[in-house]
């Protein structure tokens, strides 16, 4: 039996390009990663989880954080950048009454954060991928929270413990997926899919690293990476490599989990792989983490206006009676 | 060149969906009370202009369609369906119904090609056109009666530099170009983009209060209004060069290459652009301006 951990009963890590569901024929890589896709599925139809919870770096937010809630989202995706792979009909089972949930619990914790329930919406290649290859029959309800372009690692983690008080409130639980690459860099012309290889020597010996370290369950010491990371393998188009303070946060910022690698593959250059992280209750241990743990999301802070700024939104710290870390 | 096509106006028409929103017209679920004015009064003015320039098909590059693999080129006749904006789905839900010049993308497509370009036709009749064509497609021309032809923006900024994103979208505009005048067509051209592009991350509950509008920081404001000063005095090259700065420091949706290669396949105009406003959208800076070479009066 697995143990749980703030709600959740197990961690995945999966790629998000369309591939793997599209053209797993096309090369022997991507139809490894459509393999794992299918054993981590079994994984978690093992563990009966109530919800299936995505965080996807596809799904880009800029006011605050928005969370999927039609109750059965459907139409017929295509990739912006594979449209020639085929189109993605999809029809999906949300958790509404969790979506609401994660954002109340959000709004209580300080952050900035939406429903969206609206018929067309356009979710992300990557949580189409996730779900219709990890719950292809729909048996478990969803939920998908989005990304924000501007916010660093003290709001994702706030993000991430507030998926765990949504579960807490609603008694649910639930299996944490981040989709996400690990090296993102794509090649910039197309090739053919034989030729599929990660983009650099130096970007593969990064994956490894970071492999190696979710096989022996370390997720905070990954999280802790994540700046390192951002730095050396991926392309910047956001302020930093998330994903990883959002999972260690929501499940439990330590290393104690049992780590398995189902498959680590070149996608387009980018390395794709498919990893299940299960709470146990002893793992590696603990090292001396650099970064702060955070509870509550106080707002950017203006490191221009140093003078006293009209919105406390905009406070470089906390107000003369107002104990540290908590919302105003 | 022989054929008698040309570029008759170059158009820096930027795409908030709050402006479609504030028109509240029937394609658009959405409706609202009126806002941003300035914005939408400057995008009429920018129509009345265009009216007479008797003009075949609108080209456009949009920031929203972003490909990292080459250009791509919508290459299908017809796309009908609802276009949902992640960030704003409150605000824009536009069932659009629109037909695309495949000729003249298929001949951008090759001139592009033959220039050592990555392009790529897209042929899939499922795919959903980005927001940011037709936002700015339907202020352009809200009759939607001209057939479009539209590019995605290669991410090549991300992926390298500003530097390198530039070369690529130059040549890209001179490749436009020369189809455009192969063609026999009259064309014109949106760049799709705001200037200063730092958004709020929050929204006020009456999305079209203008009392809560305003530049997110005077740095963006100082920026924009010195990319507007090179305009207004036909110094457009200059623009190219101070790119890169202009694009780090306002996190600007230059990015996508649609204003360079613009002005790329306008060869670079030195004669003033008509700015017929400028305004803020939570927080970003937009400008509304056109380069019309029929009005180049200079001897
Ligand atoms: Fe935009």
């Amino acid at each position: 039996m697995s143990t749980t951990n703030n709600g959740f009963v197990k961690g995945l890590l999966v790629p998000g390009l369309p591939q793997p569901l599209l053209a797993p024929e096309q090369n022997a890589g991507w139809s490894e990663l459509r393999r794992a896709f299918a054993a981590a599925r079994e994984e978690i139809v093992a563990c009966k989880p109530d919800l299936l919870l995505i965080y996807s770096v596809m799904w880009p937010s800029i006011i605050g954080h928005q969370i999927q809630s039609h109750p059965t989202p459907t139409w017929v995706h295509v990739d912006e950048l594979f449209h020639e792979l085929g189109s993605m009909p999809y029809q999906f089972r949300i958790d509404t009454e969790f979506s609401e949930g994660y954002r109340d619990a959000a709004r209580d914790r300080g952050l900035t954060a939406s429903c969206v329930a609206y018929h067309g919406f356009p979710i992300d290649t990557g949580s189409i991928v996730a779900l219709k290859l990890l719950n292809p029959d729909n048996a478990i309800p969803a939920s998908i929270v989005s990304s924000n372009i501007y916010a660093d690692r003290a709001e994702t983690a706030v993000l991430g413990k507030a998926a765990a008080d949504a579960l807490a409130t609603q008694g649910k639980r639930a299996v944490a997926i981040v989709v996400s690459t690990l090296s993102n860099r794509l090649f910039t012309d197309f090739i053919e899919p034989e030729a599929d290889r990660i983009h650099s020597q130096k970007d593969d010996e990064w994956n490894r690293k970071m492999l190696e370290f979710l096989a022996e369950g370390r997720l905070e010491d990954v999280a802790q990476l994540s700046r390192n990371i951002h730095e050396q393998v991926r392309v910047k188009k956001v302020v930093n490599f998330k994903p990883m303070w959002w999972l260690s946060a929501a499940m439990g910022a330590h290393n104690n989990y049992q780590g398995k690698v189902y498959a680590y593959e070149a996608l387009y250059g980018t390395g794709g792989a498919v990893v299940s992280l299960n709470p146990v209750e002893q793992g590696v241990g603990d090292k001396e983490f650099d970064e702060d743990d955070v509870d509550f999301w106080q707002g950017d802070r203006s490191v221009l206006n140093t003078e006293e700024s009209t919105t406390s939104s905009m406070r470089l710290s906390p107000g003369p009676n107002e104990p540290e870390g908590k919302p105003s | 060149m022989s054929n008698s096509g040309q570029i008759v106006a170059g158009l820096l028409a930027p795409h908030p969906p709050h402006l479609v929103y504030g028109e509240s017209p029937p394609q658009n679920e959405p409706k609202a009370e009126c806002g941003w004015e300035n914005l939408r009064w400057g995008y009429e003015r920018m129509r009345a202009d265009i009216e007479a320039l008797d003009y075949d098909v609108i080209v456009i590059l949009s920031p929203h369609w972003q490909t990292y693999i080459g250009t791509h080129l919508l290459g299908v006749p017809q796309f009908k369906s609802l276009s949902v904006d992640p960030i704003f789905p409150d605000l824009f839900r536009f069932h659009y119904d629109l037909s695309v010049d495949t000729e003249l993308a298929q001949a951008i497509h090759d001139e592009g090609a033959r220039s050592g370009l990555v392009m790529k036709m897209m042929t899939n009749p499922d795919f959903r056109v980005d927001y940011g064509t037709i936002v700015s497609c339907h202020l352009t021309r809200p009759q939607w009666d001209r057939p479009i032809v539209a590019l995605s923006s290669c991410r090549a900024n991300s992926y390298y530099s500003t530097e390198v994103m530039q070369e690529q979208a130059m040549e890209l505009g001179r490749a436009t170009r020369r189809a455009i005048e192969a063609s026999g067509k009259r064309a014109i051209l949106l760049a799709s983009n705001s200037l200063s592009h730092r958004h709020f991350t929050s929204s006020s509950d009456i999305p079209e209060d203008m009392s809560q509008e305003h530049v997110t920081n005077h740095n963006q404001y100082l920026w924009d209004m010195e990319m507007i000063r090179k305009m207004k005095a036909g110094r457009t090259r200059e623009m190219i060069d101070v790119m890169p700065e202009f694009t780090d420091h306002t996190v600007s949706e230059t990015d996508a290459g649609s204003f360079t290669w613009m002005l790329s396949a306008l060869d670079f105009p030195s004669y003033p652009a008509e700015v017929y406003t400028y305004g803020t959208v939570i927080g970003t800076g937009n400008a509304v301006a056109s380069w019309i070479p029929s009005k180049d009066m200079r001897p």
